[in-house]
């Protein structure tokens, strides 16, 4: 009989205190060094960080931490939320992440965020720049034209699985690997009721941030952004875009990737965010 | 800002004709017929549809995930509930192996004005995978070399 192989990643709770509740937060780490904080995108969970969390090159200088969010993957809705609709806004959000960086006691993150995430990312780089050594937005811009109604995403005659996977499906890349791609849809399918909607609450409604990236300085914290091609939700052009009114901003297109780079095509986002992962490095030790 | 973009990405539409997209899109119902896997994912589907091309689209009735009858459109009085039609350039770009970005996908064309969702989309929205991989079946069956 042999042994199977375990991966390094370690899984724990962590009990932190957003907006007066105190919430049991899932997080899975691997590595030491510089603490990178990685967001999933919205009605997903941290599971979609689970290639970079392995990564052998990375976890030798960066500490990758990627947690579950309220209300997704193993962190539950706090105790008195359930029954109500859930939804997500960008203080609410903003207050999440600082929280949970608190919690652990990071000191100054580096911190990385895709499509709601990549949102996020850039109201964090308005408002507590200083809190962060560099902030990376994938698939983010300021705004984004809907495409769909969300109101089709919880209802009780349209599977809410089935239907967000579906409608999300179009936005991986067409030709990555399948395994990856299924993988991804899986985590979709396995979101609670509303909880995609409710993300996009922030990204439609709440968090409409034209206007107010100018004031970003990058001189208080570098600030990367990368979209792939393929992401019709939040296309290059709004992406370049965005990265057009910060000076000082670093915009790349990533061919053969879609809205989902880390979980979508490993390899390929690989090509990508090493640079941006060892241009960090660089600055440290400058 | 500084920006990159490499590759040789383009929106360009694969140039086709508007016969041979219809001829290609006439060939999906023997193409269902061929996939036990995607019939069996629309059994619990009937509706009747338009679909297609939009100088040509097809009135397609679909009974427990087949395709049961697919006729030409105009046909007098008949009725449909939701209609997806997409231009020429658009199904031969979508039908590609690689297709271009932004052509790639049934909701990404409707985003660029290049198809129209209409009517009462339910059976649609239910049913989405399973549309988008049925209109999608002349990709992975020849159109655009591959086979």
């Amino acid at each position: 009989m042999t042994g199977g192989i375990i991966e390094p990643i370690v899984g724990r709770y962590a009990h932190v205190e957003i907006e007066g509740e105190i919430n049991r937060i899932y997080f899975e780490e691997n590595g030491s060094g510089i603490p990178l904080v990685c967001l999933h995108t919205a009605g997903s969970d941290a599971r979609q960080w689970r290639h970079l969390l392995v990564d052998e090159e990375f976890t030798r200088t960066y500490r990758i931490i990627a947690f579950d969010m309220p209300w997704h993957g193993k962190s539950n809705p706090p105790d008195s939320q359930y029954g109500s609709e859930y939804r997500l806004t960008t203080a609410s959000y903003t207050a999440t992440i600082r929280a949970f960086c608190s919690a652990l006691g990071l000191d100054r993150p580096v911190l990385m965020g895709c499509s709601i995430g990549g949102r996020i990312v850039l109201n964090l780089a308005i408002e507590h720049a200083r809190d962060f050594r560099a902030l990376i937005g994938l698939e983010a811009a300021d705004f984004q034209q809907p495409w769909y109604d969300t109101a089709w995403l919880n209802r009780p005659d349209v599977h809410g699985g089935e239907v967000c996977a579906a409608l999300v499906s179009g936005l991986i890349a067409p030709d990555g690997p399948e395994a990856a791609r299924n993988e991804t849809l899986w985590g979709y399918k396995q979101g609670g009721p509303g909880i995609f909607k409710g993300d996009l609450y922030f990204y439609r409604v709440d968090g409409d941030l034209r206007g107010r990236t100018s004031g970003i300085d990058v001189n208080q914290c570098p600030l990367y952004l990368l979209t792939g091609e393929y992401d019709f939700s939040c296309t290059p052009e709004d992406t370049l875009r965005t990265a057009a009114g910060i000076p000082g901003a670093r915009a790349t297109v990533m061919d053969r990737l879609g809205h989902f780079p880390m979980s979508e095509n490993p390899d390929q986002f690989r090509r990508y965010i090493a640079p941006v992962l060892q241009d960090i490095l660089d600055k440290q030790r400058l | 800002m500084a920006s990159e973009r490499s590759g040789n990405s383009s929106d360009a539409p694969i140039r086709c004709s508007a016969d041979a997209v219809i001829a290609a899109f006439e060939s999906i119902p023997a193409l269902l017929a061929r996939d036990a896997t995607l019939t069996a994912r629309g059994r619990w589907l009937d509706v009747d549809c338009l679909l297609g091309v939009s100088t040509q689209p097809f009135h397609v009735s679909i009974r427990a995930g087949q395709i049961v009858d697919m006729t030409r459109a105009p046909v007098l009085m008949r009725s449909w509930r939701f209609a997806y039609r997409a231009t020429p350039a658009a199904l031969a770009a979508y039908w590609q192996p690689r297709p271009p970005a932004g052509w790639h996908d049934l909701l990404a064309l409707t985003k660029r004005g290049e198809a129209t969702l209409e009517g009462e989309i339910h059976p649609f929205m239910t049913h989405l995978q399973y549309f988008k991989d049925l209109l999608a079946l002349p990709r992975r069956n020849g159109f655009g070399g591959v086979s």
